[in-house]
């Protein structure tokens, strides 16, 4: 928009329209481009955060340099909200999210479930207390992608009944699972049998919120969930994780782009080298705001709610 | 559908690539191709006593094939399917001559133990793998030496007096097969082909039908999405190579207490092991291509020692065959895409 003066739409192979860049603005493109209305600023009700889910007190983590990554941060998500974690990439998040889920051991400090102490487990058990996540890197991490989707559906609940019984897998049981939630999750594939690598991005990310939601976890982590993704695609996730919020779940969202995190977040806690320094409702705060204080300056800025 | 015929075209146009420029070598070498080639069929499958050799020639080779195809499944590259199988071939020997037993006790467990010592080897380059990060391939190729090696101390210096083969094993552990034998004309046949049969079918129920198969393979595809769904990568990769070293050692005990009955001193490798690796890859690295596979293979082998004598062709020319063949299967890329190729102008 900055660079062009006339844009041209295509959706599905043909020309949709142009126009005059003067004369059109990001939610008139957007609507163009999906065929439908877009609304950036996400709809959604007022949270009604109840108990602690998520407690993380005094955290330490090294990176895989062997360097502090996390100095003794202290978060809290209850259930029924969504907390954005907002900063420059490089100040722990990675580390902060990889203790949380069990890809990475802390060297010290506290990480509760629901009042459960879990710090230290393996993420077999992570995932089985009531986490979900939709990790940063959904080639590396969240996907088998020469997996058909299919199975890649079951990738943490392979073992259990009704997918396997006594080590037998039952595929019959894995592909209905499958197919339904790639009709509910909207995920455009040929069929279950197809190789997750040759599903679209959006698609393979909507396999894998659907998958993580599904286990209906009480805390659910989503990493950068929307990026490198469509419009279509980041209204369809941004919906789905409010959605997780009303039904009662706690979720914790990691996201570099300021618009997404004011928008979805209910409470945003912004991270710097290793801790979290202020913790600011989206609503009374301002993008220079979080810039600052994402920046290590404190003046004039954040009070905690 | 497409894409399920293109993994049959591959190795079935490998093959008969390799066959028409051996029949090109033997014309330019002044030698009768039909000739060679009606040998090599007489030698394999002429008669029963040759097709009872060329299936007792294959029943090592579906072992092998099956280990390395195992471990490579679940992305490991077992080079050292060589030193397993020798390994296994001793310990079963050894076992076969050790001990008293009813047949129905006594062979199975010289089986499982050439299985237990194979499964051994395998676990060693594993765990170093899991542990240390040690690339298996170094580890495995060493450990080929080093088994040839060890065997051949053992042969020479315990289970013998100094002498260079081990007493045949006790007939209650042996796999030699009398109704085999007197249907296929008194060939070295033995009843190993049925547990080559029944290797297979467990490789490819193991693979694609349990839990443990899943985790396998998940693991070999991505280590990363494997760890993030809560498996244990390196429990996985031991376990990928001890399965793979009990088939390889299985193997061994194929030719200890079918083929050859007992052990003796080798100088060098036996390359069956180095042949699995071939096996494998013309097989695509599943159960039923590898004992596909392994019986051409056991076929051009058996029945190139019938070449000289009814042809005059050398038999190294089956060697010539066996290189070209892996050469055009390991060039699929190739051959894909004139396939591709061919189909486009087709449609023209």
């Amino acid at each position: 928009m900055e660079v062009c003066d006339r844009v041209t739409v295509i959706r599905k192979g043909k020309g949709i329209g142009s126009v005059n860049v003067p004369d059109t603005n990001p939610n008139h493109l957007a609507s163009l481009m999906v065929g439908r209305d877009v609304t950036f600023t996400t709809q959604k009700n007022e949270a009604v955060p109840a108990q602690n889910v998520l407690e993380v007190r005094d955290l330490s983590v090294n990176d895989s340099r062997g360097v502090q990554a996390v100095r003794g941060l202290n978060l809290d998500v209850r259930a029924g909200e969504i907390v954005g974690i907002c900063g420059v990439d490089g100040n722990g998040q990675t580390e902060l999210i990889e203790s949380i889920t069990g890809l990475r051991k802390a060297t010290g400090g506290t990480i509760s479930l629901n009042g459960k102490n879990i710090s230290g487990f393996k993420p077999r058990k992570v995932t089985e207390s009531g986490v979900g996540h939709i990790p940063q890197d959904r080639h590396k991490h969240g996907l088998v992608l020469d997996y058909p989707i299919g199975t890649n559906m079951v990738l943490q609940t392979y073992y259990q009944k009704p997918f396997s019984k006594a080590g037998i897998m039952n595929y019959k049981e894995v592909y209905k699972k499958a197919s339904t939630l790639i009709k509910e999750f909207d995920v455009r594939t040929p069929s279950e049998t197809t190789l997750a690598r040759a599903l679209s991005g959006g698609n393979q990310q909507k396999a894998i919120i659907g998958r993580e939601v599904d286990r209906d976890p009480d805390l659910l982590i989503a990493a950068q969930p929307t990026r490198g993704l469509d419009v279509g695609a980041i209204e369809f996730i941004h919906r789905r994780l409010i959605e997780q919020r009303d039904n009662g779940k706690a979720v914790l969202l990691l996201s570099f782009e300021l618009d997404e995190i004011m928008n979805v977040s209910d409470r945003i806690a912004v991270i710097y080298e290793g801790q979290i320094v202020a913790v600011v409702n989206p609503k009374e705060t301002t993008e220079q705001e979080l810039g600052l204080l994402m920046a290590g300056s404190t003046k004039g800025a954040g009070d905690r709610v | 559908m497409s894409k399920n015929w293109t993994v049959l075209a591959v190795p079935v146009i490998s093959v008969l690539l390799g066959l028409v420029a051996g029949a090109i070598i033997m014309l330019v070498s002044g030698n009768n191709p039909v000739a060679g080639y009606t040998a090599l069929w007489n030698g394999a499958f002429g008669d029963s006593f040759y097709t009872g050799e060329t299936l007792r020639q294959m029943t090592p080779y579906v072992f092998a094939g099956l280990a390395v195809a195992f471990a490579f499944r679940t992305g490991l590259f077992n080079i050292g399917v060589e030193g397993q199988l020798l390994v296994g071939w001793l310990v079963s020997v050894w076992v076969g001559l050790a001990f008293e037993l009813p047949t129905i006790i006594h062979l199975p467990l010289a089986i499982l133990a050439g299985a237990a010592a194979g499964a051994f080897w395998g676990f060693i380059p594993g765990f170093l793998k899991a542990r240390l990060h040690v690339h298996e391939v170094i580890v495995t190729i060493m450990m080929n030496y080093t088994a040839l090696h060890v065997t051949n101390y053992f042969i020479r210096d315990v289970i013998s007096d100094g002498s260079d083969a081990t007493d045949p094993v006790k007939e209650t552990a042996s796999l030699q097969s009398e109704f085999l034998q007197s249907i296929t004309d008194f060939s070295s046949l033995h009843n190993g082909i049925y547990l080559a049969i029944i290797a297979a079918a467990i490789m490819w129920f193991m693979l694609e039908k349990t839990t443990l198969g899943y985790e396998l393979r998940a693991v070999g595809y991505n280590q990363h999405a494997s760890e993030y769904a809560g498996m244990s990568v390196n429990r996985n990769i031991i376990l990928s190579m001890v399965i793979s070293g009990a088939f390889a050692g299985v193997g061994g005990a194929m030719q200890g207490l079918g083929t050859f009955g007992n052990m003796f001193i080798n100088s060098g490798f036996s390359g069956i092991g180095f042949d699995g690796i071939a096996v494998a890859l013309l097989g695509g690295n599943t159960a039923i291509g590898v004992v596909l596979a392994a019986l051409l293979f056991g076929a051009l082998k058996v029945g190139s020692l019938n070449m000289p004598i009814e042809s005059g062709v050398p038999n190294e020319l089956v060697e010539i065959v066996i290189a070209l063949i892996i050469f055009f299967v390991a060039s699929s890329y190739m051959i894909t895409w004139l396939l591709g190729r061919f189909k486009k102008k087709e449609a023209k």
